[in-house]
């Protein structure tokens, strides 16, 4: 860079010789050098702008690329996050209270077929017929010469059957995983658990939906694949269940019934620890749907929940139960029961004539429909039928069971007078045995209502109010009476201080109208320890004769009530019950003299 | 000076770049064995999942009902009844603990047992 000298000699004495100030030449070439310095600056500035600007410009369009990105592309989640709970795809499994397999997975194949890619179809056809003896090979053989591309012939193989496909060495038969839905234990508990079968259906994999029971009512949280290889809990004790099973099914031969259910449940948690219906099927082969048929002889049906019948004196409890609430009567107030009561054309009538009157207690005790009636009329139609509606017994079962929602109770079209008379005593309204035992766990469990559940709780349910705590007492007093001295006598289990309530009322004929003579539904619903109730257990028979007497017996005393003693007897130590001296009993003691 | 801390930083640089490439392979190997390795466990749940439904079928009441029926001379298995309930009181306590030639005084009895003989 030239430099320029501020005060050129020559210039400064041309300047003086002028007479000018000199200082303004100084001046000037000071201001021409600033200028030449600011420029030199302004311009490194700009430079350093404009890298700074490209920089950030990169920076951004940097940021903004990624996002772009990764907005655009699919979400993947980082590999190296070592997942130690993996999420499953199949579906959960069910297990029983104490963690016992009720239903599970197993891998397996499905076979299919391509037609146009098979070398030799005829012999295909054989061959599979011969491996699987309900194909008809001229069907298959049909179908390979068809017009059809893909074909399925079997949603299920074992591995032997997979095996023997492999062994006939064609192209055009392939295999697909599969998912089955497996149920270990049989028949057993079939009815809770319903059944599944596949839904939407690829060569790759197939859905498998619920059909029935909690299989269906839990389809959803079974199949939710955040819930991982958590099992859904049920209430159900498999060995409770086994036990009652047996003894309903032994019960129901001897009896000749034609069908049986029974239900066993925790008064305080609403837990069905068991519950059976028979004839019952097997899951892993459910038998496909029977339609237009007796449901009575169908056996997907389940009695205990979707089964409405008339279930006879077994509601009387109720009835006392409400007429001592509302201070109508107390245990010992006596009622007229002198009969036949006439109400319009309509006569009520005893099994046996009790006498002129009895007390309440002994009115259950002894099971008098006149009795009772009397009790209702006081109640009348308006609170009996609130009273029954809060007790849960008209509508249908909040159960998780998707049959639930057929087993509604049926009711008078018209709750007339007359009606509140035979309903006092279980006659015209149909209610499901389940409906049942989740009453009499709230009559005995100190008055509060329960919900039956099928899913395991450890907390008791603390439900609304029914009945005050005393009523309870009365009518846990009275149920105990109708088996020590009444018409359940054959209920005693030694140590368990079993009471309960029989009923038998006789099913209505559907061809003719009116009701049968000779087929009854004998029903019994006991709760033990009767002085302090753990377990309601309702058993139900359907058309029991019982052919060890002179004449055959069919009252729930001589066949409902043997069978539930039994399972009483075999379920009880099982539950961890232990058998007790009764309170206030009294032991005799015989001083040697 | 100056180029002294040119060739440390370059050099620093080179190590760097040698210990990321280094390290990004490792860690693909390691991403390679967790993926073997999930593909394992997914095999051995499987496996898990087919021993049990197994052992539900071979435990299923059923067939324990069975079997405790066809061994019962051995077993000697019933179904729990109330009676089987005990009180802890109406167990004996402990005794003492018998002197050793005990055994001998038995087998000497016995040896006379065998010696008399019985019609």
């Amino acid at each position: 860079m030239k430099r320029i000298p501020l005060r050129p000699l020559a210039r400064v004495l041309a300047a003086r010789q002028k007479g000018e100030n000199p200082d303004a030449i100084e001046r000037e070439n000071l201001r021409a050098r600033h200028e030449v310095i600011r420029d030199a600056a302004r311009s490194r500035a700009e430079g350093r702008l404009l890298v700074l600007s490209v920089m950030f410009f990169v920076a951004f369009s940097a940021v903004g690329a990624r996002m772009g990105v990764l907005a655009s592309s699919e979400a993947v989640e980082p590999r190296a996050a070592a997942s130690t709970a993996s999420i499953l795809s199949e579906r959960a499994d069910i297990v029983d209270r104490r963690g016992r397999i009720l239903a599970t997975n197993i891998g397996t194949h499905s076979l299919y077929a391509q037609p146009p890619r098979m070398v030799d179809k005829a012999r295909t056809a054989s061959e599979l017929a011969r491996i699987f003896p309900d194909l008809d090979p001229e069907k298959l053989l049909a179908d390979f010469t068809g017009k059809r591309k893909f074909l399925w012939i079997r949603k299920t193989l074992s591995p032997e059957q997979m095996q023997q496909v492999h062994d006939i060495g064609e192209p055009g038969l392939q295999f697909g995983p599969r998912e089955m839905r497996l149920y270990p234990n049989g028949r057993l508990a079939a009815h809770i658990l319903g059944g599944t079968s596949f839904g939407r259906e690829d060569v790759q994999s197939a859905e498998v939906i619920g059909t029935a029971g909690v299989e269906r009512a839990f389809d959803d949280a079974l199949r939710d694949p955040s819930r991982g290889d958590r099992p859904l809990e049920l209430s159900i004790d498999l060995s409770i269940q086994t036990a009652t099973e047996q003894v309903l099914h032994g019960g129901m031969k001897l009896m000749n019934a034609r069908a049986a259910a029974a239900i066993l449940m925790d008064v305080h948690t609403g837990e069905v620890i068991s519950m059976v219906s028979l004839p019952d099927f097997d899951p892993n082969k459910r038998p496909v749907h029977l339609t237009g048929k007796d449901p009575a002889d169908n056996p997907m049906f389940n009695r205990a929940v979707q089964g409405v019948f008339e279930l006879g004196s077994t509601f009387k409890p109720f009835t006392a139960a409400q007429a001592i609430e509302l201070g109508l009567v107390s245990p010992a107030t006596m009622i007229n029961t002198k009969g036949p009561l006439i109400w319009g054309r309509y006569r009520i009538r005893d099994f046996r004539n009790y006498g002129p009157e009895l007390s309440v207690t002994d009115i259950i005790v002894k099971s008098s429909n006149i009795g009772t009636a009397r009790m209702a009329v006081d109640i009348g139609a308006a609170r009996q039928r609130d009273f029954l509606q809060s007790a849960g017994l008209l509508d249908v079962s909040p159960i998780e069971l998707s049959e639930a929602a057929s087993g509604k109770p049926l009711l008078p079209p018209n709750w007339s007078e007359i009606s509140t008379m035979t309903i006092s005593y279980g006659h015209g309204l149909s209610t499901s045995p389940l409906h049942m035992a989740a009453g009499y766990a709230a009559l005995v469990n100190g008055g509060t209502l329960v919900r039956p559940t099928v899913l395991r709780r450890d907390t008791p349910q603390n439900g609304p109010r029914l009945i005050s705590e005393t009523t309870s007492l009365a009518i846990r007093k009275m149920l105990r009476e109708t088996v020590k001295r009444g018409t359940a006598s054959f209920g005693q289990v030694d140590g368990y201080a079993v009471g309960g309530k029989t009923g038998t009322a006789d099913k209505p004929d559907r061809k003719n109208g009116g009701y049968h003579d000779d087929r009854v539904i004998a029903n019994f619903a006991a709760a033990f320890p009767s002085h302090a109730p753990e377990y309601v257990l309702v058993v139900m028979l359907d058309e029991p004769v019982e052919t060890s007497g002179l004449e055959p017996r069919r009252t729930g005393g001589w066949t409902a009530v043997p069978v539930a003693a039994e399972i009483i007897r075999r379920t009880a130590p099982l539950l961890g019950v232990r058998p007790e001296i009764e309170p206030g009993s009294e032991i005799k003691v015989s001083l040697g003299e | 000076m100056r180029s002294l801390m040119y060739i440390i930083a370059s050099l620093t640089v080179m190590a760097l770049a040698v210990w990321a490439y280094q390290q990004n392979y490792a860690t693909q190997a390691a991403l390679r064995e967790v993926e073997k390795l999930h593909v394992a466990i997914g095999h051995e749940r499987e496996r898990l999942s087919i021993l049990r439904a197994e052992w539900a079928y071979l435990n299923r009441p059923e067939r324990l009902r069975e079997l405790a029926f066809m061994n019962f001379d051995r077993l000697g298995l019933l179904p729990i009844t109330p009676d089987h309930f005990g009180e802890i009181d109406a167990i004996a306590m402990p005794g003492p603990v018998l002197p050793r030639d005990w055994d001998a005084i038995w087998l000497a009895g016995r040896a006379d047992d065998t010696q008399e003989a019985r019609p």
